[in-house]
């Protein structure tokens, strides 16, 4: 018998007792009828070489696990950032099952979310009907402050038009007639969940924006966004803390850090923090708006520009240099001095790097991810004198390519590195196996690269389903630069402590300073 | 102090009154009917099911392609299962329900992978069908080894009129017959998975049996031979029920359609016996390999060992004396561990009160798991459930049960709210809602990481995570001690 009453036996184990070991290969012989062992290994190892790369990279219409996902995804990010907000995707409910789930994996956190919940009879007479009833339910059940409309595939294949739907709900009494009802279209076709996050955000600044009349810029006055990023609760704080600690009167536009982050004291907070209505409404006043995340806002940017602000869009800095850049874009902004507080905090990231600089000196790294979060990533590794030799992005196209490019131009060590726009995670298996690297970054979704190329994952991105609390951690700022470096720095202490643990054979190397 | 059933009764329906005022009148009136309290004796639970969820309440479902994708289909490992149309369905879906196999990953067996037709702006204007057809010649040449395709359609492809069935069709010719199902599971046909589940099976009856020349696979029949159906593997539950079976001296032909292949689905007709778990999502195919082959089938129910033991002697009946002894052996056996899993746990959670919330058959077939353990459910419902399993159901709950079908956000959260259990067993989207709330949660669809939670393997387990969900020393904690 495999199970145990005194020390219960998971799966892990359990499936490896000889009971099951044998039942597993009985049932393979005699009724999987599975291809010969020989030949498994043959394929296996065919997909390793030059030849099936090429082959790989000529695909044109089949993609195979992709590092993206769709715009509503996006969409729903952007509005739980605003205060006692509801997001209602219009489109079939399935969706939004798929949306909180995802979520509430990354974050261990609830997601609250609604959907106009349409089926064939909305497929062939549109769904207005789904909107009225909808909002109606929506507003009386969760009393939201507002309710932030998106789409799903489904309704922008038929067609739907929000703007008119929601009005005709408004004319039915489905919710107050002055009642924020912001609205996006974010087809799941167009674009990925970065797109969709700008929209969104696009369609509650436009929303309030719009019926406010001119801009009185208030000199020094800035705004802040900081995109679809799965770090958002901690780095939001950081942030915070950063534009606290200089001295600004800042807004942040999408404040996601309290939401995702909410306390087990008894009380299911269904809303909590993010971005008062009052607080958009005066972020038009703003001198300047800072994007963390250029490939998240690029029309919520150009929107807000045509308001007379100044807007500055970075590319998810992580790290001494860009880091340093933000902190002086702040200062430029705002006309405020970086206190020395800061800068003794510079100080010691750089401290951390020339203390360990010698292990991550020269190493490979292929990493992959959102556009923004991999031009932050690869800034950092240049800057450690790592080799990002391998940069991959699902949802990055050739203008993203060619910054990359340029940052590896800027460096020595960006000499033999290599991006790859528009390709999947299977296009970066066979890299994986044809131009070896030491270590991978990240998301959860990188673990089955680690097995099949045996090389090391530092879970860098989104979604992290299978570590816990990451994104209560900062990696912006100097402070989160330090935390990237010590999750680079602990792989690689680990790789080496496994590397070395036979006793008697590899233990020779087997440390206790390093 | 502990209600009696007709108090019990009474607060119940105090609450659906209460949670039901919050609603626009139309709305109400819609939703009264899905919920209920269950009386001693009635045929069923007394609630409306299967129907339209409102728009904008919050519902728990999912859509067609999910009950199909990721129910039906997914777990078939040496089949490359295609989400066709946007990517965001499929990814989603990737890996996450835990359907456990057995293979070597993007070379003979693709559960953990997320293949996609990542459909563009271009595709919707000038449909997908060339694209499909690219796309499957592309998974030729670069997973040779898979053993079928199925194309799981997403909203846009019943939208804007693509031909899937030509296409496979078209593409299953070129390829020699091989196995290529188009699957109608747009995710709003519908109104839940269970539509979805209905196709998937569908499809399995008229592209896979209705295409097989029943000789394919060189296969000697035995008196013994079972099938197991509608056991996702999740966690490793198939696997901890086909051994049981097989200790009983019963051959398990095939699993549907956790650690599934196409060779095992292809035999299954040649069963002498379905066993049939989950009935909400297989019980379609059930019936049609009844009505076209003549192969009978029965319910069971794993969790827990007073139904583990009903079921295996249920099984047996079916067969002759040497597998009746051999499920008596089987119970035989596992006894001691059955006892001494009662004798660490039940002292630890006799009297605890549970209230369920979860799909397919888990709302019933998992009350007798915690009541052999002592514990009561007090509250349970169904997802996508029919009338059938409500009446199912009606076999397993106690007088005075509260009954919640499709239950949205917001009641489930009120419900709890007020009658205060002790556990509560449902999925990822309501897990933290309510930890916050203080009240311990496990999820009952993916065991919480946990599992395999099916057989005597599995309960163990089971008593194990409710143990320790319950007895945390964390939910004393939830209250500042200067609060």
């Amino acid at each position: 018998m495999s199970q145990n009453a005194e020390k219960v036996i998971d799966h892990e184990l359990l499936f490896r007792q000889p009971e099951y070991t044998s039942m597993f290969e009985n049932k393979q012989k005699n009724f999987e009828y599975k291809h010969p062992e020989q030949k498994i290994i043959e394929i296996q190892e065919w997909t390793k070489t030059k030849e099936y790369q090429d082959k790989n990279f000529a695909r044109e219409a089949l993609t195979v696990n992709p590092a993206k996902a769709c715009q509503p995804l996006g969409a729903v990010f952007a509005a739980v950032g605003f205060a006692n907000t509801l997001p209602f995707v219009h489109g079939s409910q399935g969706c939004v099952a798929y949306y909180r789930s995802h979520f509430s994996r990354h974050f261990k956190e609830p997601t609250s979310c609604v959907s106009s919940s349409m089926t064939e009879d909305a497929a062939v007479f549109g769904g207005l009907n789904n909107m009225v009833d909808g909002l109606a339910n929506a507003y009386s059940m969760y009393k939201p402050d507002m309710i932030a409309v998106s789409t799903t595939c489904m309704a922008e294949v038929i067609g739907d038009d929000l703007d008119s739907f929601i009005k005709t709900a408004k004319s039915k009494g489905s919710v107050p007639e002055d009642f924020d009802v912001p609205f996006a279209h974010t087809p799941a076709f167009v674009g990925s969940h970065v797109t969709g996050y700008d929209n969104a955000l696009k369609g509650i600044v436009e929303h309030f924006w719009s019926k406010a009349g001119d801009a009185k810029p208030v000199a020094g006055k800035l705004n802040f966004i900081g995109g679809f990023d799965g770090y958002t609760t901690g780095n939001l704080r950081e942030i915070k803390r950063l534009l606290g600690a200089m001295g600004v009167d800042y807004t942040i536009l999408g404040d996601t850090s309290d939401i995702w982050d909410t306390p087990t004291d008894g009380e299911y907070r269904m809303y909590d923090g993010g971005t008062t209505k009052e607080e958009v409404k005066a972020a038009l006043n703003a001198s300047a708006t800072i994007s963390f995340q250029e490939y998240c806002t690029e029309k919520t940017l150009k929107y807000i520009a045509t308001k007379g602000q100044e807007t500055v869009a970075l590319n998810h800095p992580v790290g001494v240099g860009g880091t340093d850049k933000f902190l002086m874009e702040v200062s430029r902004l705002t006309g405020k001095a970086i206190p020395d507080a800061l800068t003794k905090e510079r100080g010691r990231l750089v401290d951390a790097i020339a203390d360990s600089q010698a292990m991550i000196h020269g190493k490979k790294f292929a990493l992959y991810g959102d556009p923004d979060l991999m031009l932050g990533l690869t800034a950092f590794l240049l800057e450690l004198g790592a080799e990002p030799t391998t940069v991959l992005s699902t949802n990055g196209d050739d203008k993203w390519a060619a910054k990359v490019q340029a940052l590896f131009d800027a460096s020595p060590f960006g000499k033999n590195c290599k991006v790859y726009p528009k390709k999947d995670m299977w296009h970066l298996r066979s890299l994986l196996f044809t131009e070896p690297v030491d270590y991978l970054i990240g998301n959860t979704h990188g673990k089955y690269l680690e097995r099949d190329c045996n090389v090391p994952l530092i879970r860098l991105g989104f979604p992290i389903f299978d570590r816990h609390h990451y994104h209560r951690f900062p990696i912006w700022g100097y402070e989160g630069g330090l935390r990237v470096l010590v999750m680079i720095l602990d792989e690689m202490f680990e790789r080496l402590d496994q590397s070395t643990i036979i006793t008697a054979k590899t233990d020779i190397s087997y440390d206790i300073v390093r | 102090m502990s209600l009696t059933a007709e108090q019990t009764k009474t607060r119940n329906k105090e609450l659906i009154e209460e949670v039901l005022s919050v609603y626009p009148e139309k709305s109400a009136k819609r939703r009264a009917k899905h919920l209920g309290v269950h009386e001693e004796g009635k045929s069923d639970c007394g609630v409306k099911s299967n129907i339209k969820s409102l728009p904008g309440v919050m519902t728990v479902r999912g859509c067609a392609y999910a009950g199909s994708k990721g129910v039906v289909w997914g777990p078939i490992k040496d089949m490359i299962h295609i989400s066709h149309g946007p990517v965001g369905c499929g990814q989603y879906s990737w890996a996450t329900r835990r359907n456990y196999y057995i293979g070597t990953t993007g070379i003979d067996s693709f559960g953990t992978m997320q293949f996609t037709s990542d459909f563009q702006e271009k595709d919707i204007v000038f449909g997908g069908d060339k694209k499909l057809e690219k796309l499957i010649d592309e998974i030729e040449v670069l997973f040779p080894l898979n053993k079928g395709i199925s194309v799981q359609s997403e909203c846009p492809i019943g939208l804007i009129g693509d031909d899937i069935e030509a296409v496979s069709k078209k593409k299953s010719k070129e390829l020699n017959g091989k196995t290529i199902v188009p699957v109608r599971c747009e995710g709003f046909r519908g109104v839940s998975q269970s539509l979805g589940h209905h196709i998937a099976n569908d499809m399995i009856r008229d592209w896979v049996f209705d295409k097989t020349d029943p000789n394919k696979n060189a296969f000697v029949a035995t008196p013994y031979d079972v099938a197991i159906i509608g056991d996702y593997n999740i966690g490793g539950d198939a696997w901890s029920s086909r051994i049981l079976l097989e200790e009983m001296g019963l051959r398990v032909i095939a699993q549907w359609s956790g650690d599934g292949t196409i060779a095992e689905i292809e035999n299954t007709p040649k069963a002498k016996l379905n066993v049939l778990h989950c009935y909400r999502s297989m019980n379609y195919i059930s019936r049609h390999m009844e009505e076209k082959y003549g192969t009978p089938w029965v319910e069971y129910n794993f969790f827990g060992p007073s139904k583990i033991e009903a079921s295996l002697r249920e099984i047996a009946s079916h067969f002759d004396d040497k597998i009746k002894e051999g499920a008596e052996r089987v119970i035989a056996k596992y006894r001691p561990l059955v006892d001494a899993v009662i004798a660490n746990f039940k002292p630890r959670l006799a009297g605890k009160k549970v209230m369920l919330y979860v799909g397919g058959l888990r709302p019933r077939h998992v009350i007798g798991a915690y009541e052999d353990l002592g514990m009561e459910v007090v509250g349970t419902g169904y997802e996508f459930a029919h009338n059938d399993d409500y009446q199912r159901t009606t076999d397993y709950i106690k007088d005075s049960t509260l009954v919640y079908d499709d239950v949205t956000g917001y009641e489930f959260e009120k419900f709890v709210e007020k009658i205060q259990p002790d556990l509560v067993g449902s999925g990822i989207k309501e897990k933290y809602v309510f930890q916050k709330m203080g009240v311990p949660f496990r999820q009952m669809h993916s065991w919480d990481y946990s599992g395999p939670y099916h057989g005597y393997d599995g309960f163990a387990i089971f008593a194990r995570d409710m143990d320790m969900a319950i007895n945390s020393p964390v939910w004393s904690l939830t209250k500042a001690p200067w609060k």
